[in-house]
């Protein structure tokens, strides 16, 4: 890395953590002490976009709890951010999690990437300081056996046995029509973890993966993946990876007419994103996808996308998972009565949690993994994303396969 | 070893790709190439440019090939003053001091963009973004074939600006001897913004046939920039035919190597012609022996 860029996101972060001092004063008087809670996402580099759309999630559950009173238990404290900018590294997101740890937080919710999430859990660990992971799916992040982490959302393997197993219920439903299946995934470890996952365990369920293709971030065309397709024309395609790629890829193969029995992602992309579905409604149409998803039937869920879309943002998964996440810290302190990080790991572990919208049921961690945690099933469906699995969140009945 | 089903199409999606990154780096070889100035900048503003046609085809309904004319002009006179206002008053005439002022300004553009636009991936729907024809049994985007006219039609006007005009030749005096071209009345601080202006026009062109077929977001430039550099220094400094052929040549070998390698490998064919190149003919395909 070179020496103006460093220099240039010193300066960044040192007139965000002034903006941050600015924005949060100290308060003297009888005021209860405020929380100090670091919310640490890539902000800035090449996931960018999810990073801020996740602070954005973090900001307004924090908003939320401090306008219904903040923290009963400590007096009403409120809750006070301490923004951190990861900026798409592992390395710059390490030490953000120094930085917060010398600020004193008493616990830090981020970091979206797996990778970052790796490295920050582990920084935190140190210092044992709770750290709430909000996305990072890889599953290694809470098998470490580190006791300061805890993911209140499910990790790639819940999210690819699930896919699988609710595949295997709708093409036998549909009488056997694929046999045949093609995984493109993105070369980190979301998407090859993912892969992996899923070409390892399709075989077992009766289905031949024909080809697995890895494509770098950002990959400016897919072409020739999709001429590849072609020559093997699957029943299925299976994408694993990010919004741009995954956008990119879709289109190409409307391009290219080629119409798979179905194109069924695990964690995909722009797969349930409603960005993708009314930038592209004829591409994203009858995509089937298995990813984080609120309970469509909750009305807190609704409210919040309205609220978000009156921002002017879509309501992606980044924004309701640090939302919860930040709410499951809120809930804890409530709970452990303290802001003490001890205090607060020790709730978290016997944690009940359940006044959130997402379809977990309550709370419950071991070894820092919430094990009600799961994906639902979504079909774009009217230029629409629907729930089609399972029943009980179901708002359609699923379309599979796509043509006859 | 593939069916010539996949082969012809790789070919034809190679060229249609290439024809994209000789359009950027049409423009850098006249600046790298011809003045000598590693603008680092090229990505910063090739960004600008997409959001330029981005925020025209939503604000005004603008089609992106409607607005090859403004963006272009637009593109030019910002070159120009870029040049004139900043670069080269910064740079007190020394190479080192321009590469950090376009550094500078790269990062000052991102940033910008990032603050005004969010990191948020934008693209645009125009009647023809899924459309395709059929040549054999390749189908390839109309969008593409568009790129591909754009960016031979865009070299043909550079070499006749170079070769055949009076800005042409001040472009070339200058770039050979700065000082005797002073000595015979050439205006040598118009020459270097005319240049850097034509060069960033060329990013105005590429960006009206790049939206159609890709999108845009703050850092969509770095791709592209590293890319061109190796397309310029591949085709010889400062040669426009080079910069054409090495573009074409590299969206093939980009593409026929992904297919060979697998895609995420698939640039390696890049940089192992790019050395082959350096070592057995370091001038470049088209450039002159130095």
């Amino acid at each position: 890395m070179s020496a103006p860029s460093l220099a240039r996101r010193r300066f960044v972060m040192q007139t965000g953590a002034a903006a941050t001092a600015l924005a949060f004063p100290l308060v003297g008087g009888a005021q209860p002490k405020s929380v100090r809670v670091g919310v640490l996402h890539p902000v800035t580099g090449a996931l960018a976009y999810s990073g801020q759309q996740c602070r954005e999630g973090a900001l307004m559950a924090i908003e939320d709890i401090n306008k219904a009173g903040g923290i009963k238990s400590l007096g009403g404290a409120k809750i006070e951010a301490l923004l951190g900018d990861a900026q798409s590294t592992p390395a710059a997101g390490t030490a953000e999690v120094e930085k917060m740890n010398e600020a004193g937080v008493s616990a830090i919710v981020g970091a979206y990437a797996s990778a970052i999430c790796l490295a920050t859990t582990q920084a935190a660990a140190k210092y044992n300081l709770p750290h709430i992971v909000d996305v990072g799916v890889a599953d290694q992040i809470v098998e470490r056996g580190l006791k300061n982490t805890f993911r209140f959302a499910p990790g790639y393997k819940k999210c690819a046995e699930i896919a699988l197993a609710n595949l295997h219920v709708l093409n036998t439903a549909a009488g056997k029509p694929a046999k045949t299946v093609m995984i493109i995934h993105e070369e980190s470890l979301f998407g090859t973890g993912t892969a992996n996952l899923l070409a390892r365990e399709l075989p077992g369920y009766g289905y031949e993966v024909k080809e697995v293709v890895k494509h770098a971030n950002p990959t400016r065309d897919f072409n020739n993946i999709v001429l590849r397709m072609k020559a093997i024309n699957p029943d299925i395609v299976i994408p694993a990876n990010y919004y741009n790629e995954y956008a990119l890829l879709v289109r190409t193969m409307q391009q290219q007419k080629v119409t798979p029995k179905a194109i069924y992602s695990v964690l995909g992309g722009a797969a349930s994103s409603y960005k993708f579905v009314k930038e592209f409604p004829q591409a994203a149409n009858g995509i089937i996808d298995c990813n984080h998803w609120f309970n469509p039937k909750d009305k807190r869920s609704i409210d919040l996308k309205k609220r978000v879309e009156a921002k002017n943002l879509f309501y992606s998964y980044e924004i309701f998972l640090t939302y919860t996440a930040m709410r499951l810290l809120a809930d804890t302190l409530e709970r452990a009565k303290s802001a003490d990080r001890a205090a607060i790991i020790s709730a978290l572990e016997t944690s009940t949690f359940s006044d959130h919208f997402l379809p977990y049921g309550p709370t419950k961690f071991v070894n820092g993994q919430n094990t009600g945690a799961q994906p639902l099933m979504t079909q774009v469906l009217d230029n629409d994303i629907k729930v089609i699995v399972p029943r009980e969140y179901r708002q359609a009945e699923p379309i599979f396969p796509l043509k006859a | 070893m593939f069916d010539v089903d996949i082969l012809f199409p790789a070919v034809l999606n190679g060229l249609t790709t290439g024809a994209v990154y000789a359009l950027v780096a049409l423009g850098l070889t006249l600046i790298y190439g011809v003045l000598h100035i590693i603008n680092f900048a090229h990505g910063a503003a090739l960004m600008m440019a997409l959001y330029g046609v981005y925020f025209l085809k939503q604000a005004f309904g603008i089609d992106p090939y409607l607005a090859l004319l403004p963006m272009v002009a637009v593109m030019f006179v910002a070159g120009y003053a870029l040049q004139r206002g900043i670069v080269n008053r910064a740079s007190h005439g020394k190479d080192e001091n321009i590469l950090l002022v376009t550094l500078g300004l790269s990062i000052v553009l991102e940033n910008l963009a990032l603050l005004a636009f969010k990191s948020d991936t934008r693209t645009i729907d125009t009647a023809y973004t899924l459309t395709t024809v059929a040549i054999g049994p390749a189908m390839i985007a109309v969008s593409k074939l568009v790129a591909f006219a754009g960016a031979l039609v865009t070299s043909a006007v550079l070499l006749w600006i170079v070769r055949r005009t009076d800005l042409g030749r001040a472009i070339r005096a200058v770039a050979r001897e700065k000082h005797g071209s002073r000595l015979v009345g050439i205006d040598v601080d118009h020459v270097y913004a005319m240049s850097f202006g034509i060069g960033l026009a060329c990013l105005g062109a590429a960006a009206c046939f790049l939206l159609p077929a890709y999108y845009v977001n703050p850092l969509v430039g770095n791709g592209f920039v590293l890319v061109a550099f190796t397309i310029v220094v591949l085709g010889g400094m400062g040669s426009f035919a080079g910069a054409l052929v090495g573009g074409l040549l590299i969206g093939m070998v980009e593409s026929l190597g992904g297919l060979w390698f697998g895609e995420s490998l698939g640039q390696i064919g890049i940089f192992l012609l790019f050395i082959a190149v350096l070592l057995f003919r370091p001038q470049g395909l088209f450039g002159a022996k130095a």
